[in-house]
Parts: C-alpha cells; sequence; structure tokens
C-alpha cells in the first residue's frame, strides 16, 4: 500500500504542512486481537516483546524498591529475612530473564533487523513468534514458581544450597528453561536473516552497526544457552530426586556447577550490552549527525567481544579455590574483554568530532551510557584484577558494577532505542522538555543509587544481606534514597510515552533527519516495511550533503 | 504444510506441487538454503547441551575411575552395541530416503523413513529393557543408588551421569521419531520433488545429530 | 596520604601484610579510572560545545580514524589493565602460596555459625584468635552448604566448600578485633553468620593457648548475638535416627549395658570419638570427626585391628546433614568409664 506523499519521484512536503499518519501501516493493518496473537509480522512481534519485557522491567524494579526500602536500616525493617532472599531472587531472575535479555533484541532487534538489511520479515517468522509465546509461557512457569512457595536461592542459584533447599525451585528452574529457548529461536532467526535476507547491495560491511551487534548478541545466545538449559535441568533433576550431580555427600562437586553455570552466563552478560552497545551506534551518528568514527573497528569489536566473551567466566571462581593458573588465565582472558570495549568507547567518541550536535532526551542518554560504560567497564577490569577481586568478591562492589553496566549501559541503551525509535515505531513525538527531565532524574537518581554501593563494598559489606552491620547504614540509606529518584525517573517516562502513544505530535517520516536506512519507510512503517524500491548503495549514517531528509523520501 | 492434498493435483512427474514460496524470499534455493542454515545452527546447540553432559562425564570419571570402571562392566555390551547398529542403520535409510525424495521418488522415501523409525523404537525397546535391569537391580542415581557390585565410592555418581545422559538422549530420539514421521506422512502424500525436499532433510540432519551423540556416549560407556 | 585515600574509599583498616599491597594496587586502579573516565568526559563535553549543531541540516565530513589512532587506542588500554594484572597475579600468587611456618587452623562453616579448632587443641565458635605477626594458614570447609570467610580488615576471602578444603593465610599486623563475614548466599540466617577475629600480641597468644589447653577454660567463646541458634541438641535427634534408618545399630552398639564389652560386627561407638584406635595396618590413630566421616563415606581405607572389612560405603546414601548429626550423636555416646590417659602426655580434651 503505497503513502499519498510518496511515489518514484522525490516528493518534497511544502514548509509548515500539517503531517499525517500514513493511512494504513503495520498497527492498524487488521485490528482483531487474532490477528494480532498469530501475527507473523516482526513488527507487531516486537510489539509485544516491548508489553512482555516491560511488565518484566517493571515486575523487577518493584522487587528492587521492596530490597532497597528493607536495607534503609540495619535490623529488619519492612519484611522477614526468608521473604527478602526471595525478593533477591525473583529480582534477578526477572531482570535478567524477562528483561535484559530480550529485551533489545527482542524488541528492536526484531522491529528494526529486516528493515535495516532492506528484507520484508525475519527468516523464519512463524519461529519468530514461537519464540514470544515460548517466552510467555517460560516467563509465567518461573513467576508461577516463585510466587508458589518461591525460590530462595539468589538467581545463580549456587549448589548445594539449591539442591537441598526446602523452597520449590523446580518450577523456576523449568521456567529458564524454557524461557532460554526463546532467546536460542530468537538468535537463530536473526542470524539466518542476517546471512541469507540482505537486500541487493546491503553488502556484510555497508550494514548498520546495530546489525552487527544483534549478529554477535545472536551468535552468543544461540552457542551459550544451552549449557544454562542443561545445568537447570540438572539442579531441578538433583533436588526433585536426590541425584548428587552437584552434591559431595553424593560424590558430586558444586565447583562443577560454578563452571556450568558461568560458562553461559558470563557470555550472557554480553547478550545482554551487545545490543545497547548496538543502538548507541545508531543513535549517536542520528544526534551527532555524523557518520560513525571507525565502522569496521566497532563491527569487529561487537563480534571479537562475543567471541572472546566465552573464555572469561571462570572469573567469577576466584575465590572458589580454583588453582592460580587457572585464575591467572581467566584474569588474562578478561582483560581482551576488556579492550574491546575501550575500542568502541574511544570510536564512540571520536564520532561527536566534527559532528553537528543536538542534545535531545536520547542523546543525554548516550552521554550517561558513555560515562557509565567507561566507569562500570573499569571497574570491571578491576574485579578482574584477581587480588582485588579477593575483597571484592561476592561485596556491594560487585553489585554496583553489574548494575552501572546492565542499568548504566543497558538500560540507558534501551531508553535511547525507546526514545530514538519511538516515532518511527508510532508515528508520534514525545515530548521532547519532559524527556529531557526524565532523563536528567534517571541518570541522576542512578549515580546516588550504585555510588554508595561501590563504597559499600570497599567497605566489606558482603552481598544478599537481609541484616547488616550498624557501619554500613549511612551508605545504605543513600543508596535507597537514589533508588527512588530512579524510580521516579521510570515513572515519568511510562507516563508521557503512554499518553504520547495516543496524542502525540505526529512524526512524519524523518523527524530527526536521520540517515539510517530504517527512516527510508513511513512512520509507522507498512506491514511490508517499505512502500517503495528503497536505494542501499549508500553507506548508513552519511551526512555529507544537506540535504533535508525528514521531508524527502530517499527512492530511486 | 499442505492441507489441501486432496484438492492439489499431481503434477505430470508424479509430486504435488511445492508450496507457495513465502513472500519475503526471492526464490526458492535461497528458502532452502536458509532453512538448512537454520537446522545447522539448532544442531550447533543441541551439540552445546550435550557437551555440559559429557564435560560432567569426564570431571566425574577423573574423580571416581575404579567405580567407572565397574559400572561399566555392568551395563550390557551385547545390547549397547545392538543399539548402535541400529542407530547406524537408520541413519543410513534416511540419508537414503533423502537421496530418493531429492528425485521426487516419494514411495521409496516413505517405506526407508518407516524403517527407520522402526529401528528408532526398537532403540527404544532396548534401551527399556536396560533400564529395566537396572531398576532391578538398584544400580540408580543418587539416593536410590543400592548397588553391591560396585564397591568403589563414586558408583551413585556413575548411574547419574549414565541415566542423565542416556535419558536426554532417548528424549532426543522420541524428538527424532516424531519427525521422522511427520515427513514420512508427508511422504506418502507425495510432497517432495526436486524443488521441495527441505523438510525430510532436515528431519535426517537431526536424526543424523541424534545418532552421532548416541555415537560418543556408547564408547564412553560401554567401552570404557 | 594512604589514610586520606582509604578514607575516601571507605576501605576498612589495614590490619594485615596483605591489605597494604592490595589497597595500593587498588589506588592505582581507581585514580587510572577516575582519571580516564573524567578524560572521556571532558573531550566529550568539549565536542558538545564545540560541535553543536548550528544549522538545520548542517552537513557533516566523513571522518575516519587512521591505522595508528586504532593501534594507539588498542595498545595503550591493552598495556594498562595488562599492567594491573600482573601486579594483581603476582599478589595472588603470593595469598595462594602461605609459607611453611604458618600457624594452621581448622575453619569449619555450617549454618549458620563458623567453627575454628586448632590442631593442638582448642576449638571454639564465632571467635578466631591469632597471634599478630604471625603467619597463619586457615583449612576451611563447609558441613553443608558453599560458605564464605571474608576478613574485610585483612582484604582476606576463601569460599567453604562442602566436601573439601581451601586455603588462605595472612599476618594479621595490628592488635585488635575484626568482624568476620559470611559472604556466599547459604540461606535464611547468611545475614547473620559472622564471627570475629581478636588479633593478639605474640606472647599474649601463647599464652592463652596454653590456658586453653590446660583446660582451665571451659566455656565456649560465643558472640554477644545469643540468637544463635544451638543446633547440637537438635542434630544428635537426628543422627539417633538417621543411625537407626540406615542400618548402622546392626553392627554399632550404642549402649554398654546391653550388649557389654563382647566385640560386635563394628567397633562400638561408645567413648568412640578421639578414641585412640590401632588399625589393622599397625598405625594408631584419633577416631575425631574426620575419621568418623571418612569411614562413613570409604570405609575400606581404614579398617579397625581385629576387625573385618564388610563396612558398605554409605557415601550417596547420607546427605551433609546427615553425616553431621551422626557424628554429633556419636560425639554424644559418653560412659561412665574412666578413661585411659595417652602414653603421649595429658589428653587433652577439646572445648565442647
Amino acid at each position: 500500500m503505497s503513502q499519498s506523499a510518496s511515489t518514484a519521484q522525490v516528493a518534497v512536503a511544502p514548509a509548515g504542512a500539517q503531517l499525517e499518519l500514513p493511512k494504513k501501516h503495520y498497527l492498524n493493518d487488521g485490528t482483531t486481537i487474532r490477528s494480532w496473537l498469530l501475527t507473523v509480522d516482526h513488527k507487531r512481534i516486537a510489539i509485544m516483546y516491548l508489553v512482555g519485557t516491560t511488565f518484566g522491567l517493571l515486575l523487577g524494579g518493584i522487587f528492587a524498591m521492596v530490597l532497597r526500602l528493607e536495607l534503609l536500616t540495619p535490623g529488619p525493617t519492612i519484611i522477614e529475612a526468608l521473604t527478602y532472599n526471595r525478593m533477591f531472587t525473583l529480582h534477578g531472575l526477572v531482570m535478567i530473564f524477562m528483561f535484559m535479555i530480550p529485551a533489545i533484541p527482542g524488541v528492536f532487534g526484531n522491529f528494526f533487523l529486516p528493515i535495516m538489511l532492506g528484507a520484508k520479515d525475519v527468516a523464519f517468522p512463524k519461529w519468530n513468534l514461537t519464540s514470544y509465546y515460548v517466552y510467555l509461557a517460560g516467563a509465567a512457569l518461573m513467576l508461577w514458581g516463585l510466587i508458589t512457595g518461591g525460590a530462595d536461592t539468589g538467581w545463580t542459584f549456587y549448589t548445594p544450597y539449591s539442591t537441598t533447599t526446602t523452597t520449590n525451585i523446580a518450577p523456576v528452574m523449568l521456567g529458564v528453561f524454557v524461557i532460554g529457548f526463546s532467546s536460542i529461536l530468537t538468535g537463530l532467526n536473526f542470524i539466518v536473516t542476517i546471512h541469507t535476507l540482505r537486500a541487493p547491495g546491503v553488502t556484510w560491511f555497508k550494514m548498520p552497526l546495530f546489525v552487527w551487534a544483534i549478529y554477535g548478541t545472536s551468535i552468543i545466545q544461540v552457542l551459550a544457552t544451552p549449557v544454562i538449559g542443561l545445568t537447570t535441568l540438572l539442579v531441578a533433576a538433583e533436588h526433585t530426586f536426590g541425584f548428587g550431580f552437584f552434591d559431595p555427600a553424593r560424590g558430586g562437586d558444586p565447583i562443577l556447577f560454578q563452571h556450568l553455570f558461568w560458562f553461559y552466563s558470563h557470555p550472557a552478560v554480553y547478550i545482554m550490552v551487545l545490543p545497547a552497545m548496538g543502538v548507541i551506534s545508531e543513535a549517536i551518528c542520528a544526534f551527532s549527525r555524523k557518520n560513525i568514527f571507525g565502522y569496521s573497528m566497532i563491527a569487529m569489536s561487537s563480534l571479537g567481544i562475543a567471541f572472546v566473551g566465552f573464555f572469561a567466566w571462570g572469573h567469577h571462581l576466584f575465590t572458589s579455590g580454583q588453582s592460580a593458573f587457572d585464575a591467572g588465565a581467566f584474569a588474562a582472558i578478561s582483560m581482551l574483554v576488556g579492550v574491546f570495549t575501550a575500542i568502541k568507547i574511544f570510536n564512540w567518541v571520536g564520532t561527536l568530532y566534527k559532528g553537528a550536535i543536538s542534545f535531545t532526551a536520547p542523546f543525554a542518554y548516550i552521554c550517561g551510557f558513555l560515562f557509565f560504560l567507561v566507569f562500570g567497564g573499569m571497574t570491571g577490569i578491576a574485579l578482574a584484577t584477581v587480588s582485588l577481586d579477593v575483597h571484592w568478591q561476592d561485596t556491594y562492589f560487585v553489585v554496583a558494577h553489574f548494575h552501572f553496566i546492565m542499568v548504566g549501559a543497558v538500560i540507558m541503551g534501551f531508553l535511547t532505542a525507546l526514545h530514538y525509535w519511538f516515532p518511527k515505531m508510532f508515528g508520534r513525538k514525545y515530548p521532547e522538555n519532559w524527556g529531557l527531565l526524565a532523563a536528567g532524574l534517571i541518570v541522576l537518581g542512578f549515580n546516588a543509587t550504585f555510588i554508595p554501593q561501590f563504597l559499600l563494598g570497599n567497605a566489606g559489606m558482603p552481598r544478599r544481606y537481609y541484616e547488616y552491620p550498624e557501619r554500613f547504614a549511612a551508605l545504605n540509606v543513600a543508596s535507597t534514597a537514589g533508588a527512588s529518584l530512579l524510580a521516579f525517573g521510570f515513572i515519568i517516562i511510562a507516563i508521557y510515552l503512554a499518553i504520547a502513544l495516543f496524542n502525540g505530535e505526529v512524526a512524519g517520516r524523518n523527524p530527526w533527519g536521520s540517515r539510517g536506512y530504517e527512516w527510508d519507510t513511513p512512520s509507522p512503517p507498512p506491514t511490508e516495511n517499505f512502500d517503495h524500491p528503497v536505494d542501499h548503495t549508500r553507506i548508513p549514517h552519511d551526512y555529507t550533503d544537506t540535504e533535508d531528509v525528514a521531508t524527502v523520501s530517499h527512492a530511486t | 504444510m499442505q492441507h489441501s492434498a486432496a484438492a492439489q493435483q499431481l503434477t505430470p512427474e508424479g509430486w504435488l506441487p511445492p508450496p507457495p514460496l513465502p513472500h519475503h524470499y526471492d526464490d526458492r534455493v535461497s528458502h532452502a538454503n536458509a532453512v538448512r542454515f537454520g537446522m545447522w545452527l539448532f544442531l550447533g546447540t543441541e551439540v552445546l547441551l550435550f557437551a555440559g553432559v559429557f564435560t560432567g562425564y569426564f570431571t566425574f570419571r577423573a574423580y571416581f575411575p575404579e567405580a567407572f570402571d565397574q559400572a561399566a562392566r555392568h551395563l550390557s555390551l551385547f545390547l549397547g552395541t545392538l543399539n548402535t547398529f541400529l542407530l547406524l542403520t537408520s541413519s543410513l535409510t534416511v540419508a537414503l530416503a533423502h537421496h530418493n525424495a531429492e528425485r521426487g521418488k516419494n514411495h521409496n522415501a516413505f517405506w526407508l523413513l518407516v524403517v527407520s523409525v522402526l529401528m528408532g523404537g526398537g532403540f527404544l525397546v532396548i534401551k527399556g529393557i536396560e533400564y529395566h535391569e537396572k531398576f532391578v537391580e538398584h544400580a540408580l542415581p543418587g539416593k536410590f543408588f543400592n548397588f553391591a557390585e560396585i564397591t568403589a565410592p563414586g558408583g551413585p555418581v556413575f548411574y547419574v551421569v549414565y541415566f542423565f545422559a542416556t535419558g536426554l538422549h532417548a528424549l532426543h530420539v522420541i524428538v527424532g521419531m516424531s519427525l521422522l514421521t511427520w515427513v514420512a506422512v508427508r511422504a506418502w502424500r507425495k510432497e517432495f520433488s526436486p524443488t521441495y525436499y527441505a523438510p525430510l532433510e532436515n528431519a535426517g540432519l537431526y536424526w543424523h545429530l541424534v545418532d552421532l551423540v548416541w555415537i560418543f556416549l556408547y564408547p564412553l560407556l560401554y567401552l570404557v | 596520604m594512604n589514610e586520606l585515600l582509604r578514607q575516601m574509599l571507605f576501605l576498612p583498616e589495614q590490619a594485615s601484610t596483605f591489605a597494604l599491597d592490595v589497597d595500593h594496587l587498588h589506588y592505582f586502579v581507581i585514580i587510572v579510572t577516575t582519571f580516564a573516565s573524567a578524560a572521556v568526559g571532558l573531550v566529550a563535553i568539549a565536542f558538545f560545545w564545540k560541535y553543536r549543531q548550528r544549522r538545520p541540516n548542517q552537513a557533516t565530513p566523513m571522518v575516519n580514524p587512521t591505522a595508528g589512532f586504532e593501534v594507539a587506542v588498542i595498545t595503550i588500554p591493552l598495556a594498562i589493565f595488562l599492567l594491573w594484572f600482573f601486579i594483581g597475579f603476582r599478589d595472588f600468587v603470593k595469598l595462594s602460596s602461605p609459607p611453611p611456618d604458618a600457624m594452621d587452623v581448622y575453619v569449619m562453616g555450617k549454618q549458620w555459625m563458623w567453627k575454628f579448632a586448632y590442631p593442638e587443641g582448642p576449638s571454639s565458635v564465632g571467635v578466631l584468635h591469632v597471634p599478630a605477626n604471625r603467619p597463619v594458614r586457615l583449612l576451611i570447609t563447609s558441613r553443608d552448604v558453599i560458605h564464605s570467610v571474608f576478613i574485610p580488615a585483612f582484604r582476606v576471602k576463601m569460599d567453604a566448600q562442602p566436601g573439601r578444603y581451601t586455603e588462605t593465610w595472612f599476618t594479621a599486623t595490628v592488635p585488635g578485633r575484626y568482624q568476620l563475614l559470611c559472604t556466599e548466599y547459604c540461606g535464611a540466617q547468611h545475614s547473620k553468620m559472622w564471627g570475629e577475629v581478636v588479633v593478639m600480641a605474640p606472647e599474649a597468644f601463647d599464652e592463652w593457648i596454653k590456658d586453653q589447653q590446660r583446660g582451665m577454660v571451659t566455656r565456649q567463646d560465643v558472640l554477644a548475638d545469643e540468637d544463635q541458634v544451638n543446633l547440637q541438641g537438635d542434630l544428635r535427634e537426628m543422627g539417633k535416627r538417621v543411625a537407626i534408618d540406615q542400618g548402622c545399630l546392626r553392627c554399632h552398639s550404642v549402649n554398654d549395658a546391653v550388649y557389654g564389652s563382647e566385640q560386635h560386627i563394628g567397633p562400638t561407638w561408645v567413648d568412640l570419638y578421639q578414641r585412640p584406635t590401632k588399625l589393622d595396618n599397625g598405625t594408631e590413630i584419633i577416631a575425631d570427626e574426620a575419621y568418623l566421616t571418612e569411614s562413613m563415606m570409604d570405609p575400606n581405607a581404614k579398617i579397625v585391628a581385629g576387625y573385618t572389612a564388610v563396612m558398605p560405603s554409605y557415601q550417596g546414601k547420607l546427605s551433609g546433614p546427615e553425616t553431621a548429626a551422626l557424628v554429633e550423636y556419636i560425639k554424644s555416646l559418653r560412659s561412665d568409664r574412666i578413661r585411659q590417659a595417652s602414653v603421649k602426655g595429658p589428653l587433652y580434651e577439646p572445648v565442647r
């Protein structure tokens, strides 16, 4: 269905013209519930993922607030110990498996991967829909297990505690197993799409950098997730039947569990961060109106992170009694992974050089992302420095480090994507002033929440502590205050985005004037993604001319 | 999948016309390539799943060499070898079925697939016999272990590895048999032709993986 | 300078030789990190201002890095990271290599308390006494799930694994009392599983050990917090039930009045704990917790003289808590018989 405003000719909207939403687009192409539930359109599946993962983020955030409220005082505050232990398990599992792993690939990967490649859909649309339902099923099973009897093992469910605890962990383990399948299916779909459905002209080294990031992510998803699947099965079997794989009294080995668990869970953090890095690569070009500084390096470093990240898992076992040789090997490899991220940071900052920067809400999130990735990443390197980790392992320093990356980098990336691509996905603009305000609150709140936690770790406060010695009280209060600010920021975002969905100013095809491939289609796009043949011979984010792409459609 | 087989007319060569090409693919070849590539990726994930089990096997073998030795001697070498023979042969028949489907010879493909599924069934029956023996002897994992013949420490652990590995494998055999049955039905309906045989090829790939896993399990468990 | 940085970073006092090394590396890393983040931040801010968008649809030049830039961006961070790695790894190797003259202390974590035992004798719950300026090696294990010994003031940490011993060591430098915390989540009372390390001047420590050995101090050191659950009573009851369920009592007697002193199929459990026992290979051992546990798991490792090797292995049939319960039960089986003194000198009675 072609839009009235674009044909094969270059069409320019007269200045000041009232913009209208396209008449037919993917959102109103079929309005029955059935057309949504049985859709094979990757864009609709992306929206469904948005609903699911946002729900996960909300739940995980509520659990986090309960934890922080409990930690306001050194003794019991609002809940008791067993509830607290279940709460941090819930927080971790829900955040990681219902939000962090699926969100950016499932929402923005699904929506934009085909469009960026010039394809009409992903390689296997029905498996794409299946992956969403598998996600829902796994999430439901996991949540049901957590609510009825609830696991209290922490999301890392170390044995033998997890295999001997009286809480019912089998449904939780099975839920994680099922949700892992969703991750595998998504990754598989994306890899095949990138290999086989690139439009003519989109060569490997012309693909948008977001695609490279998704490619690296998908490789990790496909190769690493089966291992956690197996591990959860083993733990569930041992807990239910007393099998003794990991229980030393039955001849098993608890360290084997740690190796199997972290073999997935370390690459998993790259599943979480790589897509966010891809978003930043796109958005930083758009908002500084500049080509990316060092395309090949950023593309290759995504693959480098994916590959080398598989060999670094032992840095989670430095204090487990492993040999010094093992510790050294894993530490050295962890240093290598840090270099790939350093490359990206320098290249992103280099992109700003000689650019034309507009300070919008997405750009505010990019700034937050850069600072948090540098600081969080370097504290990761610090943790990999073995002797320092002896003091920091299992303390709040580690908690602060991974929250700097998971919230500071990944969630900033998610918010960047949400704001940058909101006009494309829904055809409307969000209110920019509220966007900037919320971004400020989030960056401020984030710092206030997690910097005290670095200091708590230095002071020696262990993780997963329900009660703590008096001397840690002040920093805990500071952290909780920050968390309230952070929560407030999220609530504001949810409100203005929800309102903008229906009442936002119509955005037009390309309100940012971005030269990413995805802006060549109408906003929102039609079901088949394109309303005209798109020229893919140009490289993405080429801003060397002054043509007004906001009102011009790039047609051949 | 074709539901209108009754309404479909066979082409002059004797097979059904291929199903319509999904709209986002340019041609049938690229679609078949994409599907095959996807299947190989999925097989990769299965390899990693079993890799974890093998890691456990080697770890515990290093801790309890005598127990593993004793336990292995109590497995039936005859039944294990018979199972290996069944799976290897069924892989052969599946490959032949693929060969036939590529040429549109649906009838041959169908009967070859039936033989493959029966052999898979035979494998499961023999596995069942072996499991039954274990239950009777109390050669069981973890806290159920009570097999006096294994005197070295680590007996329960061997059986954890044994039951987990062979059980997970048997599950995959069942899945493989279901896939082969489904493809056999489609062969009966004469759906495969030189331009369309991807489902059979991919089901065959899955079956070959199931066979491959057994090729590694068998010597490690039985031939120790 | 050290003190200033230490306080700014909220680090605890430096009470061991290791702490100083760790903190120096820490300062190096954190200062470089802060400078790097600040530098990146300042450059970025400078760029925001200098390269702000001035016109709509403003064009920008295609700028790409030189090969030299990329090489620099790879090698400089890598060099810094590897420098940290070498310093950190060197210190870690030192931490993993206890000196040969280190004094050993056995640490056992169990839900939710720490037990410390010295090879020559005293044992206590919750409080560890160590001498200053002498290396101390901790041999750590767990009775049930994974715990972790963490002494922030010493910058020392090591997991307590069930089924194996892990080790770490330190040399405390400043006399005083320091907190020990469990830092691997282990269940409901994980956040109260604390201990205390009392560092004493070397002479004071020697006096203290002698006092303990004379048996003059008979009370257990306990933490001020009286909420510590006393699990021992419950464990003995559980042990008794396990002994019945698992059929131990078919071969081992628990009541001299019934069986008298005639030899049964297996050695009697009455007065077994800490009994000097002769093995069939001529050596003599003391029947301590380790021996009792080993006999359950691998009974043929040590056969008592005069008995045949018919005991089956219980590995796989007993869980960790059950094994601990059996040991506690056996420990509780004491008769009124006068104990024979060992030929080696006064037999020390561990503080119970």
